[in-house]
């Protein structure tokens, strides 16, 4: 039982870290219908910063954190002009094709030598990790940590969106481009906030995730952008409390697997999860189904 | 049976091509290893077709078309390895036997999932092809032929260049002849306006999961003459980064245009070579972020593909007026 509890608590720390990533795809997804495939390379990007922080520069562990979200929301933008922008109005692949392109580009681009390198690094511990006993169940600091950082995070990006005013221009351009336009919403603006704020995000998802899981690499990004990425999906993408729920389920199903079947076997059964998931719900677990008008 | 002319151009300038081919090798212009890349292209020329048609022409946009590629690859070159000795009908089989085992599973897994609109759709597939790569690293422990996730050697290496370019053309004919026929006319209305199509009485659902089936057999059938040209398959080779090299193929020549495909098929494996040679050794790392910069630049540049819509006229049939003339901008992910 106290094997199992831990277990869940190990894939709530992962979940809770996936759901970071997530919301930059769904946020993203909610106001330019773009699958944003760079994504997982700008989480990659925010966990080599973090590291270069603190274990290179010697930046104190906070500081370190806050540079590496505001380089990745500088980046964020910046992939959005260069790269999305000049195919709003094209077809909706293209700016897939293109999200592909600088997905590979961060990634072979952070692989050189005078960038990140192409190996493998080892994240020292930023502080030593504490082992908890509380009623019976081990908890880590590091666990803590992550469960406070990301509460917090989630409290203040609910916060943006529903009290403030750019949150309201994000809500409004979600569901029409043009309309909020109209409206007097500077659409272009809202979009980049959205990028930066995912971005930022993404960032600190990556320093978590080098803290917790201690080895970084400039590929690292792919598979907990997918997974991630799946998440925002399976809780029904463009609508936040479902990329949290698809998260916490990602995490669960993925370390459960590991811990009970076979750590092979977690990708594979993940992925079933989320098809059987989609065949009964085509539109996520959260999402609504719009009728269709010819 | 009295030939029409644009077929007669078609079959003229394959000979021409073919003929080209071979002086460039007797005149020893085309090394083995260009060779290799050749080959490489027209193999990718058919899977990249079977794409072609699920998403370019029918409008499903399919993420996981490595995987009916690895599917077909493995079938094709366990068969081979164990039974085959480079028997030339045994090959032949064996190809029939990938395609038909990449089409089967398309049909089982299509029959639900094509219910899902575009994004949905994508990541379906792409989960699915994150399933078939486990499956294939874990395949040794139920078949140790396939040798699981260091990789399967061992198939006979009977596909040379003559016999992948007589199969490519076969598979450029079906292709062509599907397109445009009934049934591909149905599959395009449906990536037109699916729900209109449905109203004009169209079976929506059992074209969308033929189309699929014929393109992911198409997929197999790829898969399987990979395997008898190069000797080592691994996992990797067929896990959604390669699904990604099909769909950039299929996007850069532009939705639905088998010329748009095949030309970008070619070019894209031969870019990927050249950079290798013009980089030389002290620059080979940025081969990648070339690469990667070419896509981003060129979808910018010309965000509707290569040929988007277009068709060369030798690959129309004669009794059909041009009705693909008109250039297509928002030939999108169908929704």
């Amino acid at each position: 039982m106290e094997h199992f509890l831990e277990q869940v608590l190990n894939g709530l720390q992962l979940g809770l870290m996936y759901a970071l990533i997530a919301l930059g795809y769904t946020m993203v997804y909610g106001v330019v219908q773009l699958i944003n495939f760079a994504h997982g390379d700008v989480f990659m990007v925010g966990a080599f910063l973090g590291y270069f922080g603190f274990a290179v520069w010697g930046l104190p562990l906070p500081v370190a954190i806050l540079t590496a979200m505001v380089a990745c929301a500088l980046l964020g933008v910046i992939i959005e002009r260069v790269a999305y922008r000049p195919l709003r109005y094209a077809p909706k692949i293209a700016a897939l094709i293109s999200a592909i392109g600088v997905s590979l580009f961060l990634e072979y681009f952070s692989s050189l030598k005078f960038v990140f390198g192409p190996n493998y690094r080892v994240v020292p511990r930023p502080f030593p990790e504490v082992q908890w006993n509380i009623a019976g169940l081990s908890v880590s600091n590091i666990q803590v940590i992550v469960f406070v950082v990301v509460l917090f995070m989630l409290i203040l990006l609910q916060i943006l969106i529903y009290r403030t005013k750019t949150g309201m221009a994000m809500r409004t351009v979600a569901v029409d481009h043009n309309a909020a336009r109209l409206m007097g919403v500077n659409v272009d603006t809202t979009i980049s906030i959205t990028f930066a704020i995912g971005s930022a995000f993404a960032a600190l998802g990556g320093v978590l995730y080098a803290i917790a899981y201690p080895q970084i690499h400039p590929f690292m990004g792919i598979m907990p952008g997918l997974k991630a990425f799946t998440a925002a999906v399976l809780g029904g993408i463009g609508i936040i409390p479902g990329a949290v729920l698809g998260a916490l389920i990602m995490g669960q199903v993925e370390i459960l697997t590991s811990a009970y079947i076979s750590s092979q076997m977690r990708d594979a059964i993940a992925f079933a999860i989320l098809i059987l998931v989609l065949l009964v719900r085509p539109t996520g677990l959260l999402g609504r189904t719009e009728t269709e008008k010819v | 049976m009295k030939l029409s002319r644009n077929t007669f151009f078609f079959f003229a300038g394959a000979a021409f091509s073919f003929a080209l081919v071979k002086a460039m090798q007797l005149s020893g212009m085309l090394t083995p290893y260009w060779q290799l890349v050749l080959d490489q292209a027209l193999i990718i020329v058919i899977g990249a077709l079977g794409l072609s048609i699920i998403y370019g022409f029918t409008g499903q946009f399919s993420l996981g078309h490595a995987a009916f590629y690895g599917l077909g690859a493995y079938t094709a070159g366990a068969l081979d390895k164990v039974y085959g000795n480079g028997n030339m009908l045994f090959f032949f089989l064996s190809l029939l036997a990938g395609a038909a085992v990449a089409g089967l599973v398309a049909l089982l897994i299509g029959m639900p999932i094509l219910r899902l609109r575009s994004d949905y759709l994508g990541i379906a597939t792409l989960g699915f092809g994150i399933i078939v790569r486990v499956g294939m690293e874990n395949g040794n422990k139920l078949f140790p032929v396939l040798g699981g996730a260091t990789g399967m050697s061992g198939t006979p290496q009977v596909a040379d260049f003559d016999l992948i370019f007589i199969l490519t053309l076969i598979v450029i004919l079906l292709v062509r002849n599907f397109i445009f026929s009934t049934y591909g006319r149905a599959c395009t209305s449906i990536r037109e306006d699916e729900i209109a199509a449905d109203v004009m009485g169209i079976d929506t659902t059992r074209y969308k999961v033929m189309a699929f089936v014929l393109g992911c057999a198409l997929a197999g059938l790829a898969g399987g003459i990979y395997a008898h040209r190069y000797p080592f398959l691994h996992p990797a080779s067929f896990d959604f980064l390669k699904s990604f090299d099909f769909l950039l193929i299929v996007v850069l020549g532009g939705l639905g245009s088998m010329t748009g495909t095949i030309v970008t098929a070619v070019g894209w494996v031969f870019l990927l070579e050249v950079l290798r040679v013009v980089l030389g050794q002290n620059f080979i790392d940025w081969r990648g972020v070339i690469y990667a910069l070419i896509l981003v630049v060129s979808i910018i540049v010309r965000p509707q593909g290569l040929f988007s819509g277009k068709e060369l006229r030798l690959l129309v049939p004669d009794h059909l007026k041009m009705v693909t003339g008109k250039e297509h901008t928002h030939a999108g992910s169908g929704n």
